[in-house]
């Protein structure tokens, strides 16, 4: 594989409001700020993740291209997903070897909308839609499957986020993700790029996997595909200081922490992570980012991140990250 | 950052009539089956029972369907290989409480979303569980569809899930006319003129009120009539916290009370004291109203 590594990260300091910011509104500082670090006005490709569902408007990605400066024409693509899956498409993007640089942003502003109900939106339209089961019913019924200590992981969520600018400033811990507004950017750079510079976290594994759709197909105690993708990754290949978990659910950390096979020392989600500020779209992009500064701060020789989309943990995307290629 | 007020409205996204989505053979054939009352899942290449059916196996990305070019009738022999009817109970693998329904949600009341596993299913359908409270659900607890009267071919088809029966309320109400019995119509006719009609046994001399023809004791025939109380002292004596249609105001003291000249106590109402004042030896009095004993009351001081 053709080296590839995060030369900039940036998010927004996220609310739990509308500040009354548009989307392009919103990103135009994180686009900015990831463009100071990296030293790069222009790259070979670019991706972003969004949801039309959140914002009720058809192609409102689109519209967003306004905060990039899209004209002459640009290399360009979008995954109505997590960020975190268009940074894999520009991963594989920057495989091909023709670019070397990729800008990754994603965003979302759940307060305009019903984020519950939304994600109603995403199941299959035959056998779940038309119940009605939002996300907090079907994180239940997956609640219900494991042995989890949901109250020390909220705790240590929250205690972690007091130092974190960043995230929402929540009076006490939470065990389900807060309504958030927010976004995120991430620069990926290739081939002469990594020449001058020192401060990188390359991305030594990177693979996504996904299970059956419908949660009684399959055993929601475990997570089969985040196994396979963490096991494609090279998870288990060395130690892991610190672990960026895309945690929606308190008890989806207990899940992800088995399937990652996180080794007991492994600090996870310093940032305080999804429990202290999750803006849909790029709270698991935000996930690789900060597993990125730790490596480029030091503070991890090797880190993961993990990205999931879906119900119930459906699909898993999981990448180790650390200071040498 | 905005520096005019930044006003907000209401937007709504809606698709009118909804998008029109073909279902192919197997949803089809699963979504008819349910207008039709029954439940049926699809059997992959392994002997494994999908309901809800797919088109695939998730083990092995296979067709389910070994005839899946031919549109073939519902009871055709080979597709009826394919899907096999299951339930239409089940049984509950895990559950999550909704305390407050959305308006989306298929009930309006407090329900249960559950993974159940439908008799010769080996996989969970997602349904709601109706069953009242949340102490009524459990892992492991059997529940039956509750189906639509006029079904269209929708997961809804099914209302939802309700527990199998296990218990029924029986209810017994009977009317009769009943009378008092010779010595008691005595006893309350002698109330209706606020006395207490006692009777001694004159075989061992106790005096017993009610008024009654026989000695309980010794079986003597009770001639000799006399007349009793109104006061008497409390022998013991219960605090109640539950109502009764009798005494709806709780807490309520019933006593036993001996009518001063009688031998047995009789039990009543202790009213106009406050329970924790009530004792055992307290000094009281009938209060009569309406041609009865309304209850017993602390004897004032002359």
């Amino acid at each position: 594989m053709r080296p590839v590594a995060v030369a900039a990260f940036a998010q927004t300091t996220h609310t739990d409001h509308d500040t009354g910011l548009a989307e392009a509104e919103l990103i135009l500082p994180v686009i900015r700020a990831v463009r100071e670090q990296s030293g790069l006005t222009e790259f070979g490709f670019t991706c972003s993740g969004s949801c039309d569902y959140l914002a009720g408007a058809p192609f409102s990605f689109v519209s967003a291209l306004d905060a990039l400066g899209a004209w002459p024409p640009i290399q360009e693509s979008h995954v109505e997903m997590d960020a975190a899956f268009a940074l894999y498409e520009a991963w594989v993007r920057l495989q091909h070897g023709d670019v070397d640089s990729a800008l990754v942003y994603g965003f979302g502003k759940s307060s305009m909308g019903d984020l519950r109900e939304i994600m109603t939106l995403q199941l299959d339209p035959y056998y779940l839609a038309p119940l009605g089961l939002d996300q907090l019913s079907y994180a239940g019924l997956q609640g219900a499957s494991v042995k989890s200590d949901t109250a020390s992981i909220a705790r240590r969520s929250w205690e972690s986020a007091q130092t974190n600018p960043y995230a929402l400033k929540l009076p006490e811990p939470v065990e389900t993700a807060p309504i958030t507004d927010g976004a995120a950017a991430i620069v990926l750079v290739a081939g002469d790029l990594l020449r001058d510079r020192t401060n990188l976290a390359y991305i030594n594994g990177i693979a996504h996997r996904i299970d059956p759709h419908y949660p009684g197909m399959r055993d929601l105690a475990r997570s089969a595909s985040a196994a396979a993708a963490a096991t494609a990754a090279g998870v288990g290949e060395g130690p892991v200081d610190v672990a960026e978990l895309h945690v929606q659910f308190a008890h989806e950390e207990t899940i992800l922490a088995e399937a990652l096979g996180l080794p007991g020392d492994t600090v996870i989600n310093p940032s305080g992570g999804p429990l202290a500020a999750n803006p849909v779209m790029a709270t698991g992009l935000i996930r690789i980012g900060e597993a990125a500064a730790r490596v480029m701060d030091g503070t991890a020789h090797r880190a993961v991140a993990h990205a999931t989309s879906g119900p119930c943990l459906q699909h898993n995307l999981v990448a180790v990250l650390s200071r040498e290629s | 950052m905005p520096s005019e007020p930044n006003p907000e409205i209401n937007h709504v996204l809606e698709f009118p009539g909804g998008y029109t989505r073909s279902t192919g053979p197997v949803i089809g054939r699963f979504l008819t089956e349910l207008r039709a009352g029954r439940i049926v899942g699809v059997r992959t290449a392994a002997g494994k029972v999908l309901v809800p059916p797919l088109e695939y196996d998730p083990a092995t990305g296979e067709p389910t369907l070994t005839t899946p070019e031919r549109t073939a009738p519902a009871r055709d022999p080979v597709l009826s290989h394919d899907f096999v009817e299951v339930g239409p109970a089940g049984t509950v693998r895990e559950w999550t409480w909704v305390g407050e329904p959305r308006k989306n949600h298929p009930l309006d009341r407090p329900f249960a979303w559950a993974l159940i596993r439908l008799d010769a299913a080996h996989t969970s359908l997602v349904h709601a569980v109706d069953a009242g409270t949340v102490k009524a659900m459990r892992t492991g607890m059997r529940v039956w569809p509750r189906w639509r009267h006029d079904r269209v071919g929708s997961i809804t088809d099914v209302e939802c899930f309700v527990p199998e029966v296990t218990t029924i309320v029986a209810n017994v109400r009977t009317e009769y006319t009943v009378t008092p019995g010779a010595a008691l119509a005595r006893y309350l006719d002698a109330l209706t003129r606020e006395v207490f009609l006692a009777g001694r046994c004159p075989t061992c001399d106790g005096v017993y009120v009610p008024y009654r023809l026989s000695c309980p004791q010794c079986g003597s025939v009770i001639e000799e009539e006399l007349e009793v109380g109104p006061a008497g002292t409390v022998t013991t004596f219960a605090i109640n916290n539950l109502p009764d249609p009798r005494a709806p105001q709780v807490p309520f003291v019933s006593a036993y009370i001996l009518l001063d000249g009688a031998d047995t106590p009789i039990i009543a109402l202790l009213a106009e004291v406050p329970p924790e004042r009530v004792t055992e030896g307290l000094r009281v009095r009938a209060v009569f109203e309406g041609g009865t004993v309304k209850w017993f009351a602390p004897e004032r001081e002359a």
